[in-house]
């Protein structure tokens, strides 16, 4: 427990740090993605890397956070302190008892019904013109502010960002590791054998769904105030692939795999700069090699790599 | 509401509907015989529309040997895709097949945007687009075609799985893979033939259905999904079930289009998909099963 505890406080030393060594004002907007990237994928990782349930609607859940925050604060003058919670206490009710129905369904049936909602979601998103901007969007979204501070530059959300990312990385690992991160588990590997010893996986399994879409709606609307600008392009169905790329690059069931499976599909594209549309069969490729041959995802398969060129090193070594 | 709109209205979905039944069909081929959902079937709907277009423009054939020669293309893709995917994956549980059909989609439908580039393409219509007046509605002679292609592949489908050896022991693995399997018939090869037969469905479909729509890289995604969705009404079967919901999805999308708003038109086909799968899961026909549950 104590080696996790200092893992973590490594790691945030590491991040909170980032900005006094790169002060790179473009490179610092990219960090600031990779840092809503993490919430997300910290988000569907505890619903698919944990309770072992399928989500394609995710982005879905991060545009609802963006453009509740968004129109609230931007159209009806709430603060946009106020507007965050108030868009993820809706957002998490939405998927409370939408996660009674559909997650009875499992594996191929429950990717499908996800990915349907999402898309429900994303056309309502570009038809609600009055409401959304439609389209062409929605802008003058206003920046957050505290004590005097507005958080109106690349640094400044820098730090606003991570705070956030942190926390959530915080409370996930504290949740994974805990009686409930037991239970998700259990329900993962098996949902009958997890209910024979007394887990109620239905309302776990909608528990941690619900979970998994208030930190997605907190980060949607963390992005729309540092941004100041959304259009449904951000939330349609490939942002759900990119994150469930995120997710299975990284390692199911590791938070920091979520945080590397984010940092890499969000850097790499800045990396690939002439490869602009092409992403997509970079995402493919990587989406598929990874299943076929590092199902641990970088997190474990790393290691493992290592140790194996290890060990023949020193058989070859034994060998000579 | 006039009576002549909604005739309308119905006529051109029915030849929508027998896309998504052609589509829905190919689902449920592959799901039967594997347990798969393969998110890449729109993808070979669109390869079949797209290859059409370049057999005509590059290889100058003739429509009638276009088309096959597209339909064989698009079906070597889905041999390629079982072949290299689908059966080297260790651990094939639900979620990594989800995972790599999902892969193996954004890579074609990638690769297909190199190929074609990110315009939509126009194929000429089979037999001209003078409109033919049926009751106060016209229709298009592509929507003639459609219809009447999707009845012929239908009756194929009906002699493959009824009265040939292959198509009985697909039959077989549907219903029991471990059984079939004890009885000589070999599953995997099995596994490849209803990746054949359901590539080459969906290139068909992609085929018949470009001449109305125009086509591009992305209409798979789109196509794809109302398929299943087809495929779900209809129970996952691979017959005349999944037809009927293929037709029920298009005609509502149609009515729903012109009389409540066309903006929501692909809106209507995902409630209706969780609504079935809410409430109906076994499909509009089917019994109760609890495998999809």
């Amino acid at each position: 427990m104590k080696r996790d505890l200092f893992l973590f406080i490594g790691f945030a030393f590491l991040i909170l740090l980032a900005p006094q060594l790169f002060s790179g004002g473009y490179l610092m907007n990219v960090l600031v993605f990779v840092g809503i990237n993490t919430m997300l994928s910290i988000a569907l990782n505890l619903l698919l890397g944990y309770a072992g349930q399928i989500s394609l609607g995710h982005a879905g859940f991060f545009g609802l956070g963006a453009y509740l925050s968004g129109i609230l604060s931007t159209s009806y003058g709430v603060d946009p302190w106020l507007a965050m919670p108030l868009a993820a206490t809706v957002v998490g009710l939405m998927a409370f008892f939408i996660g009674f129905p559909i997650l009875k369904l499992k594996g191929h049936y429950l990717a499908m019904a996800t990915l349907g909602l999402g898309i429900i979601i994303y056309i309502v998103f570009n038809e609600t013109v009055e409401l959304t901007g439609g389209p062409s969007g929605l802008s003058g979204i206003p920046n957050l502010k505290i004590a005097g501070i507005t958080f109106d530059s690349d640094v400044k959300n820098y730090y606003l960002i991570w705070t956030a990312t942190l926390m959530v990385m915080l409370f996930s690992l504290n949740l994974a590791g805990s009686r409930v991160g037991r239970a998700l588990r259990a329900v993962h590997d098996s949902e009958v054998a997890a209910q024979v010893l007394g887990v109620n996986s239905r309302i776990l399994k909608v528990q941690i769904f619900a979970l998994s879409a208030i930190i997605s709606s907190l980060a949607g609307s963390l992005y729309a105030h540092t941004m100041t600008f959304i259009s449904p392009a951000s939330f349609g169905f490939n942002f759900s692939i990119e994150l469930l790329t995120m997710v299975v690059i990284g390692g199911l069931g590791s938070i920091y795999g979520s945080f590397l499976g984010a940092a890499l599909l969000t850097l790499l594209p800045e990396f690939l700069r002439g490869a602009n549309d092409y992403d997509i069969i970079i995402y493919g490729g990587l989406l598929m090699a990874m299943v076929m041959y590092m199902p641990g995802g970088l997190v474990r398969g790393i290691p493992a790599l290592f140790r194996r060129l290890v060990t023949t090193k020193k058989g070859e070594a034994g060998h000579a | 509401m006039q009576f002549d709109q909604l005739l309308q209205y119905t006529l051109s979905g029915l030849s929508t509907g027998a896309i998504y039944a052609l589509i829905g069909i190919g689902f449920s081929i592959i799901y039967n015989a594997t347990g798969i959902i393969n998110f890449a079937q729109g993808e070979f709907v669109m390869l079949g529309g797209l290859l059409t277009l370049s057999s005509l423009e590059l290889l100058k054939l003739p429509l009638w040997a276009a088309i096959p020669c597209s339909v064989a293309f698009s079906t070597l893709v889905g041999i390629l895709f079982e072949r290299l995917a689908i059966r080297p994956l260790k651990q094939p549980t639900p979620i990594n097949l989800v995972i790599i059909t999902i892969g193996g989609s954004i890579l074609i439908r990638g690769l297909a945007m190199l190929v074609w580039g990110k315009d939509t393409h126009a194929i000429p219509p089979f037999s001209g687009d003078t409109p033919i007046a049926v009751g106060g509605a016209t229709i298009l002679p592509q929507h003639l075609w459609i219809l009447a292609i999707t009845v012929v592949i239908i009756i194929i489908n009906k002699i493959y799985f009824y009265h040939t050896i292959s198509g009985k022991a697909m039959r077989a693995c549907a219903y029991n893979r471990r059984a079939a399997g004890l009885v000589g018939i070999d599953v995997r090869r099995m596994v490849l033939f209803s990746f054949i037969i359901s590539s080459a469905m969906g290139a068909v479909a992609g085929i018949i259905v470009a001449p109305l729509t125009m086509t591009a890289y992305d209409v798979g995604v789109m196509l794809g999904l109302k398929g299943f969705c087809a495929a779900i009404i209809g129970g996952m079967s691979s017959g005349i079930s999944t037809v009927i919901g293929g037709l029920i999805l298009g005609v509502l999308e149609s009515l729903g289009a012109g009389l409540i708003s066309s903006g929501y038109k692909d809106a209507i086909a995902f409630i209706i998909l969780l609504l079935i799968l809410f409430i109906r899961p076994q499909g509009l026909f089917g019994k109760a099963d609890s495998e999809r549950v």
